[in-house]
């Protein structure tokens, strides 16, 4: 087999016992790897209405069929899954690196985390020789700390790992997994899951050799990926990143400010990409195999937060920026650092900050649960403070490592409307209220809040569509999306790179077959992604969600844009949202309720999960005829 | 008169490496047909994310890896520079390793002998100079590199001179 290196390692944690099961090939066509496979393994190696925290609950940690090659992102990126404690559904996060080619190396397209470690360990993977190691001593300690000190105990520079960092040892439901010291699986609440197995980190050698079927038109797809990756479809990501959308979400006033109480920010120039790059930006760095290199590396060099190193991208620096009001890039990287420190989603971390600032304005939170904290918007030093109650689990940080959705109903007093998430899942900073296209994506994304499900923002903020209106056409646009975007986290290439797949799905199919010597077509490759968006659909309804829970958060239902401005007075209304769904549901081939059709499943060869439909059909009429 | 070095070697400007690590991916492919770091010539450090740097054999002058091999298998050719390992006298011992300031000289980890950069002498120019995405690496004399780093430090002092200039 090339690409794939054929195996599967479960690792019962209970136990300490593990064993390797050959991948299996039709798996392999099927789901391709990363999220695809993970979803699908997920899917087999747990039972309905498992709760995320229990050892029952299996974390997938997976690689891609380009993970260890030269390709340029793919090389390097991995996966994890599993069931989220956040939205009860698929929960998924990838990150990039140096981990996910190792781990390949190591001979694994997946790993899989079963039970729970009686204390806190880790596990270290060297090649063929797994083991459960004590991380008593790694207690407490940050991601990065967790990496220099396994490998300073192993004694290998080169040992890739994994970890989570305190939040997850607390089971903070927004809790990440990080990798080479800046990369995150941020979302989804995986850490905790983590967490929750006693499992503090996952340390990685690997000394295989990477083959691929066809290595001489590899190489030329290569070289010809590293040619456009010098053009303008990467051009943003590597000149000023990201945070160039600050100045742009401002202009059309889609970016989120203030815990959602405007579209726009007075304070956007100073947090600007713009500012970001011309002050703080130390360096530009890349990860293993990219010829693009994005990670735009920021350091403090004065004032309160001196001394702050950090990597910073757009939706971070929004969220613990505009989404509080703070107006400080120094702040912004202040708490990002924090975030990295303790091991937290750090969009979920300015959400809720954004959150409890709204609560503080008012007056649900006070000076009683908040001692000490002057929580008003745009008050930096709050910001700051906020985020490391939450890191930290402290005083009322407790209770907002939940999550926004748990924090808004143990607060209680109206805070729950004050709380914008979909699905458990905190909102990423695209202004849902003035962009539909978008706003559907969101409502339909099987891991709740998430602009990297589909990227229909895309449509609405470069104007292909209005974006203030909802019509019928929407629902394909944003399935064609999601299917693209299944196949890249599934592959694994990185999202920044989607703009040099000029053919899209025949340059992936190319990709792939070139890789592994499967003989692919375009079609396939569509196929897969609609099949891999199919088999989380399933998974969500078997764990019971559905077309109640593809909705939005309560402001965008309920707040007009205030802001004079393009989009002032824009907000969706449920008559719309329906529209939209059923929009949506029709170009998937899924019922009212949202749950795909028998013939769509066997369309796709999903014949063996079609019990899943019919038990909760049959269920559905069984409570029509009661 | 005096000879200019001709002898190039391949170095990473700081500067511009961003530690991708595709060096290494292609070294690896093109001598040993598959992608694996512990067998690339060339290997990147990275520290505290802001230093990364490629290094590889930057064929010295008196070079230590072949001063300590007890069994004469290192011997550097006098045209090129290049360390050339007889492989069936090296027995992996590591002196070299042990006595090369840098890290570029390295034990193969399936046939337990030292291999070194040898600047693709069978492609006729070095894969990864070529396919380096940053073009951070270079196939430079040590005359040229001392030529850059001067003209960089003038460069920089011209610039700070500049800037205190207007004002007194």
């Amino acid at each position: 087999m090339h690409g794939y290196a054929g195996r599967i390692l479960h690792i019962d944690l209970t136990t300490g016992k593990t064993h390797v099961e050959p991948l299996n090939e039709k798996y392999a066509k099927k789901y391709i790897g990363g999220i695809g496979l993970g979803i699908r393994l997920l899917l087999d190696n747990s039972k309905p209405g498992t709760d995320p925290f229990s050892p029952e609950n299996p974390l997938i940690l997976t690689t891609g069929p380009i993970s260890g090659t030269m390709w340029p992102t793919g090389g390097n990126g991995h996966a994890f899954v599993s069931k989220s404690p956040q939205s009860f559904g698929v929960g998924e996060s990838k990150s990039h690196g140096s981990f996910g080619t190792e781990l390949k190396r190591a001979g694994y397209d997946a790993v899989i985390f079963e039970g729970k470690a009686e204390k806190l360990g880790y596990v270290w993977i060297d090649d063929d020789s797994v083991q459960l190691l004590d991380a008593s001593h790694l207690m407490g300690k940050s991601p990065a700390e967790t990496e220099d000190a396994i490998r300073e105990d192993l004694g290998d520079y080169y040992i890739r790992v994994a970890a989570i960092g305190s939040a997850g040892e607390k089971l903070a439901r927004i809790a990440c997994i990080i990798n080479d010291k800046t990369r995150a699986a941020g979302r989804t609440g995986m850490g905790a899951v983590m967490g929750s197995k006693n499992l503090k980190a996952v340390a990685v050698r690997g000394t295989r050799d990477i083959t691929v079927a066809k290595p001489e038109e590899f190489m030329e797809f290569v070289k010809e990926f590293h040619e456009r990756m010098k053009g303008p479809a990467t051009q943003k990501y590597r000149t000023l990143g990201t945070p160039l959308n600050v100045l742009v979400h401002n202009s059309v006033a889609c970016m989120p400010t203030r815990n959602y109480n405007n579209a726009s920010f007075e304070g956007a120039e100073k947090v600007s990409g713009e500012t970001m790059n011309e002050r703080f930006v130390a360096r530009i760095i890349g990860c293993s195999s990219c010829a693009m290199r994005c990670e735009h590396m920021c350091v403090v060099q004065e004032g309160p937060y001196k001394g702050t190193m950090t990597r910073m991208e757009y939706e971070t620096l929004w969220a613990m920026g505009p989404y509080c009001g703070v107006d400080r890039l120094d702040a912004i990287m202040k708490g990002m650092d924090l975030c990295n420190y303790y091991g937290i989603d750090a969009i979920a971390a300015g959400v809720i900050a954004g959150f409890a600032m709204d609560c503080y304005e008012n007056k649900i939170l006070t000076e009683k649960e908040l001692p000490g904290i002057d929580a008003r918007f745009g008050n930096h030093e709050a910001m700051v403070q906020l985020v490391e109650k939450i890191g930290k689990r402290e005083g009322v940080g407790n209770i907002l490592a939940e999550g926004v959705k748990v924090a808004g109903e143990k607060i209680g007093k109206g805070a729950e409307k004050l709380a914008q998430h979909i699905k458990g899942v905190e909102v990423t900073g695209y202004d849902l209220r003035c962009l539909k296209t978008a706003a559907l994506g969101f409502a339909v994304s099987f891991r709740g809040a998430d602009h990297n499900r589909h990227g229909a923002y895309g449509f609405d903020v470069k104007g292909k569509v209005n974006r203030l209106i909802v019509e019928k056409g929407r629902g394909k646009m944003v399935k064609d999306m999601e299917d693209q975007y299944t196949i890249i986290d599934s592959l694994i290439v990185c999202k920044f790179s989607r703009g040099t797949y000029y053919k899209e799905f025949e340059d992936m199919a190319k990709l792939y077959s070139l890789v592994t010597g499967f003989d692919v077509t375009a079609e396939d490759m569509r196929r897969a992604g609609e099949r891999i968006n199919n088999v989380a659909r399933l998974f969500n309804i078997r764990e019971g969600l559905g077309r109640k829970d593809d909705t939005l958060p309560y402001k965008v239902m309920h707040l007009p844009v205030p802001d004079e401005g393009p989009s002032k007075g824009a907000y969706v209304t449920q008559k719309e949202l329906d529209f939209l769904l059923d929009d949506y549901y029709g170009s998937r081939g899924w019922n009212k309720d949202g749950i795909p059709s028998i013939e769509k499943l066997k369309e796709l060869n999903m014949d063996n999960l079609i019990h899943i439909v019919e038990s909760k059909t049959g269920k559905a009429k069984k409570a029509e005829e009661d | 008169m005096v000879k200019i070095h001709e002898r190039k070697f391949v170095s990473a400007d700081p500067e511009k490496c961003v530690g991708c690590q595709v060096c290494e991916y292609i070294c690896s492919l093109t001598k040993e047909g598959a992608f694996n770091p512990l067998k690339s010539r060339i290997r990147v450090v990275r520290i505290n994310q802001l230093i990364n740097l490629a290094v590889t054999c930057r064929l010295c002058e008196d070079p230590p890896c072949v001063a300590a091999c007890p069994r004469d298998a290192l011997t550097q050719s006098e045209e090129t520079g290049l360390i050339m390992v007889d492989e069936d006298k090296c027995n992996g011992c590591g002196w070299c390793i042990e006595a090369c300031d840098y890290g570029a000289i390295m034990l193969h980890p399936e046939k337990k002998v030292v291999f070194v950069c040898d600047l693709c002498q069978e492609q006729g120019e070095p894969q990864c100079v070529k396919w380096c995405p940053e073009e951070a690496l270079d196939l430079i004399t040590s005359d040229v590199l001392a030529q850059k780093a001067r003209i960089t430090a003038v460069k920089k002092l011209f610039q700070e001179a500049m800037k205190v200039a207007p004002t007194t």
